[in-house]
């Protein structure tokens, strides 16, 4: 199809439309506010089917996609920042529920101090909720996430709620050159809405929910356990489809002119596609250095990872977030995964950007600087006034 | 226990039939257990209307006794009867 130019936020609410799911409840926040808005506008033109539902806060919001997916809607909704916050307590139970919910989460700082910039703080804090995590880098994948993630939740081997993450502002406002697909081709990639039990289904009475005691809620959360276990090989599975429909071939773990190289930079969002500049121009004088984009946090792709940064010599982690107390959230994971490697590379923690702090392209070199020379701390904060 | 390992379960805790809280003895959580002098009830049926275990026996209009499999011992039918003809007794004295 032609391109077009949209925002990210725009093109979420356009995916929706052409999916069309039974329910959307949500509450509008910055940078988020334009997907709800733009979707709110189909439901009023009549260009959707969808039972939209402006709720009163995200923990309502939550609680009625909760509702509406256990009575066998196909269900949708997107938040950030404060919002996610504040639907903490119905996250655990949208995945413990075994909900297959799907969720656009604008990246955004958490306050305070009051910022509505874009980090990774607000995903971050929720990645031990059960839900499925995939990061985009752009306006395109911000697209293709958005359709892909129905596919992955509703899978009836993982049944877990999926949330697809975009930069706030650097992807959600700024306007790119995109590719939809034709609404039939997304509506047939989707399929129709499946449901294992329905509460509306009153030949097959269903209790959700129910109070799990200590004889049985640690095997319900085996359970989840198992089902994130199943789902690297069918989003691999999702994305090889994906490319048959679209032409445009996602993996979990996007390594970039790492053939050769000796030093790689590990990325989540938007600041993957700034690396990969930094990257041709470095090669350009003759560096062999590489960059690695990671589309996929929850389930944590930890051999695929270790077996893409083994034999290197240095690799640094970048990290839109913080444990304060620790390190970047990202950090520590890789290095684990790296832990039983042979080879293992010198591994660096950057932590950057956070509250909306522009990255920008000689910071990123000066990271290949220091790994190339061996310079810097093992947890450094790139861009601070430190 | 066969049925019972986390693979065997029903995902996320679904309860996959109806009525199935006969089968849970909800009673066995019980403290105290509720006594009727039997003299002062008047079959106003008001605990039969509180309880919230639906552990009143009511036969032909008639309050004839409690379900102690269900029973918690909430104390409520104790709490509301006009009549005060119900005690909370302890359990195992």
């Amino acid at each position: 199809m032609e391109k077009v130019a949209m925002n990210g936020d725009q093109v979420i609410a356009l995916a929706w439309k052409q999916i069309d799911p039974d329910v959307v409840a949500a509450y509008p926040i910055t940078p988020q506010t334009i997907i709800v808005e733009a979707f709110s506008e189909f439901v009023a033109d009549g260009l959707v089917n969808t039972e939209y539902v402006c709720a009163e806060s995200e923990h309502s919001a939550m609680s009625m996609c909760i509702g509406a997916s256990a009575a066998g809607a196909r269900t949708a909704t997107a938040t950030a920042s404060a919002g996610l916050a504040f639907m903490w307590e119905m996250l655990y139970i949208a995945s413990g529920m075994r909900l297959p919910i799907v969720m656009a989460v604008a990246n955004r700082a958490l306050s305070g101090p009051i910022n509505i910039h874009c980090d990774h703080s607000d995903a971050m804090g929720a990645r031990d909720s059960g839900w499925i995590q995939i990061f985009g880098e752009n306006v395109q994948e911000a697209y293709d996430n958005s359709i892909m993630a129905f596919r992955i939740a509703e899978h009836m081997d993982i049944r877990l709620p999926t949330m697809t993450c975009l930069d706030g502002f650097i992807v959600t406002h700024s306007l790119e050159r995109f590719e939809p697909l034709p609404d039939e081709t997304v509506k047939k990639f989707v399929g129709d809405f499946k449901y294992k039990r329905s509460l509306l289904d009153l030949k097959n009475p269903t209790t959700f929910g129910p109070f799990d005691w200590t004889d049985y809620y640690f095997e319900h959360k085996y359970q989840q356990v198992d089902a994130m276990r199943h789902v690297i090989p069918v989003i691999n599975q999702v994305q090889d489809d994906f490319a048959k429909v679209s032409g445009r071939r996602y993996n979990i773990i996007e390594p970039y002119r790492l053939e050769d190289a000796e030093y790689a930079v590990v990325a989540m969002g938007s600041t993957a596609g700034t690396l990969k500049d930094i990257v041709d121009e470095l090669r350009a004088e003759g560096k062999k250095v590489g960059s690695i984009k990671l589309r996929l946090f929850r389930p944590f792709p930890a051999q695929e990872l270790a077996k893409t940064l083994e034999g290197l010599k240095g690799v640094a982690i970048l990290d839109r977030a913080v444990s304060i107390g620790a390190s970047g959230p990202l950090f520590p994971e890789v290095r684990s995964a790296l832990y039983d490697a042979k080879d293992k590379p010198k591994l660096k923690n950057y932590i950057y950007g956070l509250g909306g702090r522009d990255i920008k392209p000689e910071e990123l070199k000066h990271v290949y600087k220091q790994l190339i020379y061996n310079e810097g701390e093992i947890v450094n904060f790139l861009g601070a006034r430190v | 226990m066969p049925g019972e390992k986390a693979g065997e379960l029903p995902e996320g805790g679904m309860i996959l039939e109806a009525g199935s809280s006969r089968k849970y003895n909800t009673g066995d959580w019980r403290s105290k257990r509720p006594v009727c002098d039997e003299s002062k009830c008047t079959n106003c049926l008001v605990c039969w209307i509180y309880c919230p275990d639906n552990s009143i026996i009511v036969k032909e209009g008639k309050r004839v006794g409690f379900k102690l499999t269900h029973c918690k011992g909430c104390g409520i039918c104790a709490n509301q009867c006009p009549a005060k003809c119900i005690k909370m007794v302890e359990e195992g004295v």
